[in-house]
């Protein structure tokens, strides 16, 4: 026990800190203009470049030698893109494929942002590269969400002018009710990129809060010795299957995402619905 | 696309700004939740930016189309082959029906030419038994014409000896060559009586 006891504490000391340490941005090189605003490269950012080679080399890989008979990795990257093809297909039409790389690309970014974070941290590395998820910050999927807004509502009044506005007057509704049911339209669209942005941050937060709350469980009955440190396998299993619901969620949180921004761009293509 | 993606950008770099106005009123969250902390939205939001257009870029310029074409060229590929598979089908159904009709026409053919066998047949036995049976009616006439010739000339023979006969009688009885008129008249009621 005495060995356990010195190794372990070392061993657990920087992953079983505050939960929402993981949370915390770290400046890796700064940068501002003017003196102004930090635009400081952080681990935030290390992680958004990761999401982007990872996509790099996974899509290299999958289509350096195309087949009509495709390889293993080809077929990955051929049903990434039928999938995300059938639901822009599904909800928007032929129409609709003109958006189509966007809500791959946005698909693709949400999907491995979640997905990189559930990568565990390499114990004793510097604080800059701890397994980091981008999509549990507020501001990060909020400006998504107003990406996909901001087209909805750039598209929508760039095709259809003053029209764009039948979006609050549904067809249909009887004229007495529009004094009602305008109001209700226009709040509901305004709650659209608020209720996308905190339905992933929400998800994501939760998920590595709870992950990590577990984790610390774990580290104190283990050394707390005696009945207590068998107890630890306990919260141990409760990682085990959190994580697993994890890899759920981060694939779900970014269909959804996809789907409701197709949803949405759907209303551009058609306001009178 | 661009377009809208510009459209896109442009309102999130409005959410800098906010970011950037929040900052300077000097917001800087202490303790809370690191997600709080306005200090380090614009770096994210900036960054986001850059790192989501350059991902946009290489999956709507680079990869997007790579895969999109396979897809197609494959599904391209599938509908030539069944167009493919349906003309080699119509060509053997065509076989089929020429082979049908081929078959149908020997049929037709080989009976024709069976039932002619047998016409020419029937007709060569009728014609061969029509000669037969003519030869056979001449060579009976024949016979019967040489019978009744050959009965006439025994008859005569009969009525010559009878003459004979009769004159040499009668010279021996009444020493008189009777007339050949006497000698005819007298057979004549000769024969008359025996009948």
């Amino acid at each position: 026990m005495g060995m356990t006891d010195q190794v372990l504490p070392a061993l657990l000391k920087p992953m079983a800190a505050d939960p929402m340490e993981q949370f915390e941005i770290v400046e890796i090189f700064p940068l501002s203009f003017n003196d102004g605003v930090s635009l400081a490269f952080t681990n935030s950012s290390l992680f958004m470049m990761f999401i982007v080679l990872s996509a790099l080399l996974f899509f290299t890989l999958a289509t350096q030698r195309l087949q009509l008979i495709p390889t293993g990795i080809q077929s990955m990257g051929e049903v990434a893109y039928e999938f995300i093809a059938k639901m822009v297909h599904d909800t928007m039409g032929e129409e609709g494929r003109q958006f189509f790389p966007f809500v791959f690309t946005l698909f693709t970014f949400v999907f491995l942002a979640n997905f990189l974070g559930l990568l565990p941290t390499i114990p004793g590395a510097p604080h800059a590269i701890h397994s980091f998820t981008v999509t549990s910050h507020i501001i990060v999927t909020f400006t998504l969400a107003i990406l996909s807004v901001g087209l909805v509502v750039g598209y929508g009044v760039l095709k259809h002018g003053v029209g764009f506005l039948k979006l609050f007057a549904p067809s249909g509704v009887p004229l007495w009710l529009l004094p009602l049911i305008t109001p209700i339209e226009i709040v509901s669209f305004l709650s659209r990129p608020v209720s996308l942005a905190v339905r992933l941050f929400a998800n994501m937060l939760a998920g590595h809060v709870v992950l990590k709350v577990f984790a610390g469980f774990v580290g104190t009955l283990l050394t707390a010795g005696g009945v207590l440190s068998v107890l630890s396998i306990v919260p141990m299993l409760g990682i085990v299957g959190v994580f697993l619901l994890e890899f759920l969620v981060a694939f779900l949180q970014a269909f959804v995402f996809a789907i409701l921004t197709c949803i949405y761009l759907q209303d551009a293509l058609h306001p009178s619905h | 696309m661009n377009r809208w993606l510009q459209a896109g950008a442009a309102s999130a770099l409005a959410l800098v700004g906010t970011a950037l106005a929040a900052e300077a009123e000097g917001g800087e969250a202490t303790g809370g939740l690191p997600q709080l902390d306005t200090t380090t939205w614009a770096s994210q939001v900036f960054w986001l930016l850059i790192f989501f257009i350059l991902l946009y870029l290489l999956m709507s310029r680079v990869f997007l189309p790579r895969l999109g074409g396979i897809i197609e060229q494959r599904r391209q590929r599938i509908a030539d082959d069944f167009d493919k598979a349906a003309e080699f089908k119509r060509q053997a159904e065509e076989a089929e029906a020429a082979y049908k009709q081929a078959l149908s026409d020997a049929r037709a053919r080989a009976s024709r030419i069976a039932q002619e066998t047998r016409d020419q047949i029937d007709e060569e036995i009728r014609k061969m038994q029509a000669e037969t049976d003519a030869k056979l009616e001449a060579e009976i006439t024949a016979a019967e014409a040489r019978i009744a010739d050959t009965s006439a000339k025994a008859a005569e023979a009969v009525r010559e000896a009878a003459k004979e006969t009769t004159r040499a009688v009668v010279m021996a009885l009444i020493d008189e060559t009777p007339s050949d008129d006497a000698v005819d008249a007298a057979i004549a009621a000769a024969q008359g009586g025996a009948q």
